[in-house]
């Protein structure tokens, strides 16, 4: 166990602040039971999810670096997000005031305007929430507090588009990212679980992607992508999928009940944050880490393997 | 000569003859099949120029081809006319025509980023589609897809407020792109969630209801936004040749 990364600066983001709540809620719960302590970011604002950079990516460059800087005036090096859009768009901005002059001048230009300092690239580090339990605790701690074991529980662990790619902000460790998970077979999540006990299948489809930016403006082309996830999570034997991002976890629980009612096609795998199979591996009810806040409802397959 | 390749030629270019005889010789049968004679003068000299001066399309002058991008494309997998590489293919030589033919399919991107991280030229595929997409609305060659309704709505709520409320969103989506406030798929999986009773959950949903989750001191930034906003319109219109000011669709 490291001191690093033990207390962070913790920005949760508009969907968990919403409907993602319960992901919130076990990354908090997780956090205190590992003793490790999140700062929740002052005042912050919406990263720009995958919409604002289609009015403006510079736009999105400043909703971002806005919320760096408060992490720096807050006295913070690291700020840790669990969602996968959150955690993309700070790395984006912090390469792009790295890498784009472009970028730079109109986020001074517009922080000028609003009467505020522009944030200067390097001085916080983004990390995801698997970084943060990975680093801050690591697997042999992590398997050593396993209270309730996730023996048995087949997972599929899913990590989709926004945490691994694309390359320039998300290098491989032979490319300057050597603290960064892998793009093209990420297993921050799957190291975890499997200290935790869990069963992880062979899932080839880690980083496909499930639709969500369409999520509703072309739900037929989501569902189908969707539908393509569930199904092979099924043929790989998994009875859950586990996830870190809010979107693509909601996608998939919408468009599981959407491809039921609309396409006649039923998949029964179910859909965790990684932080309520962890949550509960270490002793946490599912209660306590909001298994009955998800869209889904899984508490009867939890039930039947001792975790309920 | 036989035409061995007919899948890859539009039916329309096509000329096929049941009978012929060219010169005295019969030439019935796959011999009779001719590709249409077709010279293409309306070239659209300024299309690359105009797809680089939208957020996205900066790159596009860098692509050699490869297409690796369609090759790992999420959308192509899906349907075959989705095709990136062709499509940067038609905005570099000009083929404004051809382009327009796919109007209708090229904002269903979905940004995966999956060609942006293989392209070996470092095109940002992913962002000349948006730019794409972008283009063919500002020149008014389709209405605003949902996706940029979508985007709109979000945005708007992003940039007037600092934060969004989810509820809001796709109450003012659904609105707008004239659908049932409440779809059937997701009124069973609601129902679903509230019998569970997670009056934490539903609390806090309730109040983001009624009072809308903000960022406070935000009203400087939010006119800082506006401003940048009207700057880059008026730019990326000029860039187009279009009047500056934009007409109200």
């Amino acid at each position: 166990m490291s001191n690093k990364y033990r207390k962070v600066a913790y920005y949760p983001g508009c969907a968990l602040e919403g409907g993602a709540s319960s992901y919130n809620r076990s990354t908090k719960e997780v956090g205190k039971k590992l003793g490790l302590e999140l700062v929740e970011l002052e005042n912050w604002n919406c990263c720009g999810a995958m919409e604002v950079k289609n009015a403006d990516p510079k736009l999105q460059t400043f909703l971002s670096a806005r919320n760096l800087k408060i992490a720096e005036d807050m006295g913070f090096d690291t700020v840790m997000s669990p969602c996968n859009g959150c955690y993309h768009n700070l790395k984006k901005a912090e390469y792009d005031l790295a890498h784009d002059e472009a970028s730079r001048e109109t986020v001074k230009k517009l922080a000028h305007r609003a009467k505020t300092e522009p944030y200067q690239a390097g001085k916080v580090e983004t990390i995801h929430a698997l970084d943060w339990i990975r680093d801050a605790i690591g697997t042999d701690e992590l398997r050593k507090q396993v209270r309730n074991s996730l023996k048995g529980l087949k997972v599929a662990n899913y990590y989709g588009c926004m945490y691994t790619r694309p390359r320039h902000i998300f290098p491989e460790k032979d490319q300057g990212g050597a603290n960064s998970d892998s793009t093209y077979r990420p297993h921050f999540m799957d190291d975890l679980l499997a200290a935790a006990g869990a069963e992880n299948v062979e899932y080839p489809l880690k980083t496909a992607c499930c639709g969500g930016a369409h999520t509703l403006s072309d739900s037929d082309t989501s569902t189908r992508l969707v539908l393509n996830l569930l199904t092979t999570a099924e043929a790989c034997g998994a009875e859950v999928i586990a996830t870190e991002c809010p979107t693509c976890h909601q996608g998939l629980e919408m468009h599981q009940a959407r491809a039921e009612k609309v396409f006649g096609k039923k998949t029964k795998v179910k859909m965790l944050y990684f932080t309520q199979l962890l949550g509960m591996a270490l002793g946490l009810s599912a209660r306590q880490v909001g298994v009955h806040e998800n869209l889904s409802d899984s508490r009867s397959l939890l039930k039947e393997k001792g975790l309920g | 000569m036989p035409i061995l390749s007919k899948h890859l030629i539009r039916d329309e270019n096509l000329i096929r003859n049941e009978n012929l005889v060219i010169e005295g010789v019969d030439v019935s049968g796959d011999w009779s099949t001719f590709i249409k004679t077709r010279v293409v003068q309306d070239y659209n000299d300024s299309l690359q120029e105009d797809i680089a001066a939208l957020p996205g399309g900066e790159n596009i002058h860098r692509c050699w081809q490869c297409g690796s991008c369609t090759n790992t494309c999420t959308i192509n997998a899906l349907n075959p006319d989705f095709n990136p590489r062709y499509w940067i293919y038609l905005i570099r030589i000009g083929m404004e025509e051809e382009l327009i033919r796919d109007k209708e399919i090229i904002w269903q991107c979905v940004s995966c980023n999956k060609c942006t991280s293989v392209c070996p030229r470092d095109v940002m595929p992913e962002g000349v589609m948006r730019a794409t997409a972008h283009w063919l609305e500002l020149k008014g060659y389709t209405p605003e897809s949902p996706a940029t309704i979508f985007d709109k709505v979000f945005s708007s709520q992003v940039f007037a407020k600092g934060k969004i409320e989810e509820g809001r969103l796709m109450m003012r989506f659904f609105k707008k792109t004239g659908q049932k406030l409440t779809q059937d798929w997701l009124v069973g999986l609601i129902r679903g969630l509230v019998l569970r009773l997670p009056i934490g959950l539903l609390t806090r949903m309730g109040l983001s209801a009624l009072i809308h989750p903000r960022t406070r001191d935000w009203s400087n930034h939010r006119m800082a936004i506006a401003e940048y906003i009207t700057e880059q319109k008026a730019l990326h219109r000029k860039a187009l040749g279009l009047p500056t000011t934009e007409e109200s669709r």
